[in-house]
């Protein structure tokens, strides 16, 4: 019953996602108004459709609906409750459904808030959601059909992957699909401003909020990513250049760059085709992320190439859609043409820096990503891009952005006087200081990259809070306020490189193995292995170890596990972690060498929090940003 | 005229300095591509010496031994050639014997050498590594 209601629902939003696709664009065509409308009508039952769809596998899966072979697949009746709820989205087939409800919520919303665009846009835009709605639609229910029947009668189910029964891999999908589907918004802006012809300043400023929002979201959901790899993969790392990391990094790199182009396209009317461009690859590369991680393709090309008809269809649609807005592009941008007119030293000169740069470090990294993926595919042999590619050209690309930051944000649009650089010279020279003192405190080998690192995260700080100063002491009030969201996403960053030069620079690790009731001395604390339990959870037993840390300020007792999944004959690894602004302090246990001999990691980690604090400020700014262009604040008076 | 100079003058820097980028990101690349070997191949000399490398392959049954410490030797096969792994540091979930892996390291004396995060085990229990798969000839 479950199936056969989420296979009607599945037909009935293909559909609606047709109907709302395919009226406004003829009516446009046809110059039919009533018809564009349509589209407004109908999206709110596209998008009641998804959810009750979503909600039928969501009951199927916590009421143990093992009938369905995606529950089968990746549920289990002793599942606490809660991950029931998120094992809906633990696998490829649920995972796209989510997608799926989080582009019709989206849809949902820009129709209800269509105010500052003409209808026809909003139309049009909503087609076009609504002709990648049909397309993922149907690619769900003809090969990823989350509600197909099991084979066979399946008494239990075969447990979710025990490494997604966790809190912070729980939310992370969804907030890295709000963001990649977010990106959505902008391509069909611009794909129904090329349908149109036109692309004037004041509907970016509508499109704006939607792009800081995706952007933000896609910030929130990687930097839970890399907080649960650190955590749970369980060796400490947050960052790993993985193809699946890369996947959702990309993506983040082109938004960020449209955020940035989309100020010049409102503020000067210009870079029009560029901007149009950058949200087509922006949500290229999205849907690429979400192919490349669900699809299989990365465990296996040829595994991959065993069941074509995902990922001929998957490829198709990709192709479509880029190709399509492509050609469309290509027949349209010249009709978005404006005259552009700045001089070097100008926020368009810096702006357009920063967007090419960001273009050229998401490229080669798809470089790297697909690199493998493609000579594997042609038999060329197996091979894979070592870390090492990515850590050196994305150093060399961040380096001249973090320096042009720094500037950037003092000049003007068109010309820059002067006089906005005075002092930047000096805060230059003072920063080095600073830098050289932070440095000889901590360590007496200094290298270049770590006064680099805290050189450019200083520097991007301290010339940001120069800037909010400034405007502040102006008396420009609204000008600050309208500023804020730029000047807390760069501290975000400026936070964000702190975090990373402190880790990689700073981070100390031992790998031991420990007898009970042995001390070993490490990081200036004592370590004493002073217990060894065994403990059951709900759905595993566990060994757990009792490490008792000593320095002369604090004692700290650590509770690291090795857990038994009973659906599942391999031990995991459950870190515990001391987690403090300053350091944290990372016990995670191995396996044993004897009955009272085990194996563990110990790692000193300091400031590895701001990375994800940095991360999640930058994120803050993109909330403020889509908050102040939706309330638009007009008082003079200051905010604090 | 001296505008036409400048424009000149821009564009070959440009071009020059996005060739010199395109040369240091391509070397870069090419500098950090690691080849998977199986032990067979290893065994044919095919891998490169001194250079890092991935061995790909399953730990042979009963071949796991402590050096002491966290050091360990283990054996992989592909059931027709086998080679000896010394890794040296915590070994991530799932790794054990009869299980694949993927190692990445260096050949020194018939000794393929790997240490801290070298070694990477199955995702899960349904998971087999692409190379490892290839190497067993199973696919």
């Amino acid at each position: 019953m479950y199936s056969l209601l989420g296979n009607l629902f599945l037909v009935l939003a293909i559909s609606t996602s047709l109907l709302i696709s395919v009226f406004p664009i003829v009516g446009y065509i046809k110059k039919i108004p009533q018809w564009s409308s349509f589209a407004k009508i109908f999206t709110p039952i596209l998008a009641i459709e998804v959810l009750i769809a979503y909600v039928i596998l969501t009951v199927a899966f916590v009421l143990d609906k093992y009938e369905i072979a995606y529950v089968a697949g990746h549920s289990n009746s002793l599942l606490p409750l809660i991950y029931k709820f998120t094992a809906v989205w633990g696998g490829h087939e649920g995972s796209m459904l989510l997608w799926m409800l989080f582009l019709a919520l989206w849809m949902l919303s820009v129709s209800a808030f269509m105010k500052g665009i003409p209808s026809e846009l909003g139309s049009l835009m909503l087609a076009v959601l609504a002709l990648v709605s049909f397309g993922i639609l149907s690619f769900i229910y003809l090969t990823s059909n989350p509600f197909d029947l099991s084979e066979f009668f399946v008494l239990d189910g075969s447990d979710l992957n025990p490494l997604l029964q966790d809190p912070g891999m729980a939310i992370h999908p969804p907030m890295l699909y709000l963001g990649y589907v977010g990106l959505a918004i902008p391509f069909a802006f611009s794909v129904a401003c090329l349908i149109i012809g036109k692309l004037e300043s004041s509907h970016v400023a509508w499109l704006r909020p939607w792009l800081s929002m995706s952007w933000a979201f896609l910030t929130i959901g990687i930097t839970l990513g890399s907080w649960w790899a650190y955590y749970e993969l369980g060796w400490g790392g947050w960052w790993f250049w993985d193809p699946v990391e890369n996947a959702s990094f990309m993506p983040w790199l082109i938004a960020t760059a449209l955020i940035h182009s989309a100020a010049v396209t409102q503020t000067r009317s210009i870079f029009k085709s560029w901007f149009v461009l950058l949200s087509i690859i922006g949500f290229s590369l999205s849907l690429l992320g979400t192919f490349l991680v669900r699809s299989g393709v990365l465990v296996s090309v040829h595994a991959f190439a065993a069941d074509p008809s995902r990922g001929l269809f998957i490829l198709l649609l990709i192709g479509l859609i880029l190709g399509g807005s492509l050609l469309l592009f290509m027949l349209r941008a010249e009709q978005l043409k404006s005259a552009v007119n700045f001089n070097f030293l100008s926020k368009e000169a810096f702006l357009l820096i920063n967007n090419l740069l960001l273009l050229v470090a998401s490229l080669s990294i798809l470089l790297g990503t697909l690199y493998p993926l493609v000579v594997d595919a042609l038999g060329l042999g197996k091979l894979s891009v070592g870390a090492p590619y990515f850590e050196i050209v994305f150093l060399y690309l961040m380096l001249p952005l973090m320096l042009c930051i720094g500037i950037g944000i003092h000049v003007d649009w068109i010309k820059s006087k002067d006089k906005n650089l005075k002092h930047l010279k000096s805060l230059a020279a003072i920063i080095l200081i600073i830098s050289l003192i932070v440095l000889y405190s901590n360590t007496n080998s200094i290298t270049v990259l770590m006064l680099l690192g805290f050189w450019f995260s200083f520097w991007i700080m301290f010339s940001t809070i120069f800037l909010g100063l400034k405007t502040y002491k102006d008396r420009n009030y609204s000008y600050f306020l309208k500023q804020t969201p730029m000047l807390v996403a760069h501290i975000g960053l400026a936070v964000f490189i702190l975090g990373v030069t402190f880790v990689k620079n700073f981070s100390v690790t031992t790998d031991q193995v420990m007898t009970l009731n042995q001390t070993v001395n490490f990081a200036d604390s004592d370590w004493l292995f002073s217990d060894l339990v065994s403990l059951d959870g709900p759905n595993y037993s566990a060994i757990q170890a009792e490490i008792i840390s000593t320095s002369s300020n604090e004692r700290i007792t650590f509770n690291p596990q090795r857990r038994l999944y009973f659906k599942n004959e391999n031990a995991m690894t459950e870190a515990d972690i001391d987690a403090s602004i300053i350091r944290d302090l990372f016990v995670a246990m191995g396996d044993p060498v004897s009955s009272n001999e085990w194996q563990f990691r110990i790692q000193y980690r300091p400031f590895i929090r701001g990375i994800w604090l940095g991360a999640l400020i930058m994120a803050l700014g993109g909330l403020i940003s889509a908050f102040l262009h939706i309330y638009k604040p007009t008082n003079k008076k200051p905010l604090l | 005229m001296k505008l036409r100079y400048k424009r000149i003058g821009i564009i070959t820097l440009t071009l020059s300095l996005v060739s010199v980028a395109l040369m240091l990101l391509l070397s870069a690349f090419n500098d950090n591509l690691l080849y998977s070997f199986s032990p067979t191949q290893i065994d044919n000399n095919e891998a490169p010496l001194g250079r890092e490398f991935r061995l790909a392959g399953m730990v042979k049954d009963d071949s796991l031994k402590s050096l002491g410490g966290v050091d360990i030797e283990f054996i992989v096969t592909d059931f027709n050639n086998e080679i000896t792994v010394r890794y040296s540091g915590l070994t991530p979930d799932l790794f054990g014997e009869g299980q694949g892996i993927v190692a990445l390291g260096t050949l020194i004396e018939g000794v393929f050498v790997t240490s801290n995060n070298g070694l990477l085990a199955k995702h899960d229990e349904n998971y087999m590594p692409p190379e490892v798969a290839e190497a067993l000839g199973i696919s």
